[in-house]
């Protein structure tokens, strides 16, 4: 319950951000909310399945070039459009690519994926004719539930309609990945995560269900690449580069991918600490680097386990609470 | 015919380079159990660290005929890098593999930077100094003596690996900790150590490959990034923790990439992630693997 109220709350902050945050700051958020998206389906598979691929920005490539091929060469405008396309995109590239994929776990099952994730970067880059290459394909403003809105100028664009748009979205997609890591279906996830043969005898098909995991993931993520298009204007082959796959790792495990609310925290402070970064220093990799690095050692479970830990000393200092049982997923893997 | 020699040369040059890096990267996977993502980043180390070394033994009188030594010791040089990364990586041994890959992505990011903050953003080069060797014809094509050296230096550091690992005590202690950590290890192996002269070996092993690389072409900051996704093909192809597999993957890649530059310029990298693909399908153990999945 106290869950549902800190939730319901951080949407309506959100839905007031606008009122009082700088321009600047909002329209950073549009990432945020891109990511946010693409992430929850990242973490479907790997925090709730066990699955990490090193290949997921292949998908997000697919959402940002469904966006451009749509406005740019199809001359349409609808984003509704552009999300069932590229959601659908993903889903005919996701069936093979999964199909093969999930025959495989752990490093075989990220390494092919980060094999799949470049063979798309290559045809993104080499074929010139279709893509662009290099350059990549511009992606116009689009339509938002049919209001034609390409007077307003981009910032008023991105911080107005299109911000609260993403906000809604961001909710929904929530709500429906929220629904599932609590249905039966999330349990065999669970439960194929925690031992795939023991889920086997018990009767759950754990390719199936995988390749469900890998699927709803992929569409996750391509929605997110079409947020992520429109609000920088372009798609280009580095968001399906196998560097771009390491930064959604990077995210997930930064807000802490054993907590549903991991993904969204991590994107967030992803986002803002490279901007932060960024503006201190022209090595902000480093710094992004070495920010990993301390996650991965001191912080496993990444800023939600933090925080959980210092709300559970809290409560501890009120009262001697009995034994904290850990229903959190992949604290067994973090130390086995 | 002219044409099939040239992409027999170009192809075993690559090959040479992909091979020591990827050679590298499966005696860390082999030993350690960890696939380190890093190792293009100690590739593209050594490649910068090589041409400053070069550029002051000129300045100082060296002969220009004397570079390739002095590349080599550059790349040995550079290898001291690895005992405080081994340190680092020492935190993640016994955790899931996904932070062992995330902490060495956490280094590909971190030694970009130093690289920009070292040489700066442009890239460097050593301009025709590889062509000191001269050339040599092989029928009726002529290639850079130079390639044909860096050809050979890696068959003679392939058999001088290969004679280490099979033939000498370190080399036996070596696989019997690949083995068994824990009974080696009661056995009064100091693991430790082995563990951080492994992956020092693993690293030097990539700076050398990227130190001979750069008379043939610029040092940059992406080479690190494009690199290591060849060398993961190799080690897909050959099989991972193999080094008969790397040699082989190294061959197969190289070859494969000279081939398709010649023949369709699209299909580069195109031809070997299919291939890599393929192998993962048909036979996920690589050509050489023996690990079971």
């Amino acid at each position: 319950m106290r869950s549902h109220l800190l939730v319901l709350l951080l949407l309506a902050v959100l839905a007031l951000l606008p009122q009082v945050a700088g321009q600047y700051h909002l329209t950073l958020m549009i990432p945020f909310f891109a990511y946010g998206i693409a992430l929850l389906g990242f973490n479907l598979l790997f925090g709730y399945t066990g699955l990490l691929s090193f290949g997921h920005a292949l998908f997000v490539g697919i959402g940002a070039y469904a966006a451009a091929a749509i406005t740019s060469k199809l001359g349409l405008r609808s984003f509704e459009l552009i999300l069932v396309a590229s959601a659908v995109g993903a889903f005919l590239v996701a069936i093979p690519v999964g199909l093969l994929s999930v025959r495989y776990t752990k490093i075989f099952f990220g390494m092919l994926t980060l094999a799949f994730g470049m063979l798309f970067h290559s045809f993104l880059f080499k074929f010139y004719d279709i893509t662009g290459g290099d350059g990549g394909m511009r992606v116009l403003r689009p339509s938002l539930l049919g209001m034609d809105l390409s007077t307003l100028d981009k910032t008023a664009f991105l911080t107005g309609p299109f911000y609260y748009y993403c906000l809604v979205l961001l909710g929904f997609a929530g709500l429906a990945m929220w629904r599932m890591v609590n249905s039966p279906f999330g349990l065999h996830l669970k439960a194929i995560r925690e031992n795939p043969r023991k889920a086997e005898y018990l009767g759950v098909r754990v390719r199936l269900y995988r390749l469900f995991a890998f699927l709803i993931s992929a569409m996750y993520c391509a929605m997110g690449g079409a947020i992520l298009a429109v609000s920088t204007g372009l798609a280009d082959p580095e968001l399906a580069y196998w560097t771009h796959s390491g930064n959604l790792v990077f995210m997930v495990v930064l807000g802490g991918f054993a907590n549903f609310l991991g993904p969204i925290v991590g994107a967030f402070s992803f986002i803002f600490l490279q901007d932060q970064l960024m503006s201190l220093t022209q090595y902000w990799r480093f710094f992004l680097g070495a920010t990993l690095a301390l996650i991965v050692i001191l912080f496993p479970r990444g800023l939600m386990g933090l925080l959980q830990d210092l709300g559970g000393r809290f409560r501890a200092a009120e009262a001697p609470a009995p034994q904290r049982i850990s229903h959190e997923l992949g604290t067994e893997r973090v130390n086995p | 015919m002219t044409s099939v020699i040239d992409i027999l040369l170009g192809g075993l040059f690559h090959a040479a380079v992909l091979f020591l890096v990827a050679a590298g990267l499966q005696l860390v996977f082999g030993v350690q159990k960890i696939v380190n993502l890093a190792c293009g980043s100690f590739y593209a180390l050594g490649a910068y660290f090589g041409i400053s070394c070069v550029n002051w033994a000129l300045a100082l009188g060296l002969p220009p005929s004397l570079f390739l030594p002095v590349l080599i010791g550059s790349g040995i040089l550079m290898a001291t890098v690895a005992p405080p990364i081994e340190a680092l990586l020492r935190t993640v041994y016994r955790r899931d593999e996904s932070f062992q890959l995330l902490l060495t992505f956490s280094l590909v990011l971190m030694t970009q930077d130093v690289l920009r903050i070292v040489w700066g953003p442009t890239p460097q080069h050593l301009g025709t100094l590889s062509m000191t060797y001269g050339k040599v014809a092989v029928g009726s094509v002529t290639i850079p003596t130079y390639n044909l050296l860096v050809i050979l230096a890696s068959i003679a550091i392939a058999a001088l690996l290969g004679f280490f690992l099979q033939r000498t005590r370190f080399g036996r202690i070596l696989r019997a900790t690949a083995e068994n950590r824990d009974m080696s290890a009661a056995l009064g192996v100091n693991v430790k150590w082995v563990y951080a002269s492994v992956f020092t070996l693993g690293t030097m092993l990539g700076t050398v490959g990227g130190a001979l690389v750069v008379p043939t072409s610029a040092a940059s900051l992406d080479m690190a990034v494009e690199l290591v996704v060849e060398a993961f093909a190799v080690v897909v192809i050959g099989g991972l923790g193999s080094m008969r597999g790397a040699l082989a993957g190294a061959v197969i890649v190289g070859l494969m990439r000279a081939a398709a530059v010649t023949v369709y310029p699209e299909l580069e990298m195109l031809a070997i992630y299919l291939i890599v693909i393929a192998v993962l399908i048909a036979r996920p153990a690589g050509l050489f693997g023996k690990a079971a999945i």
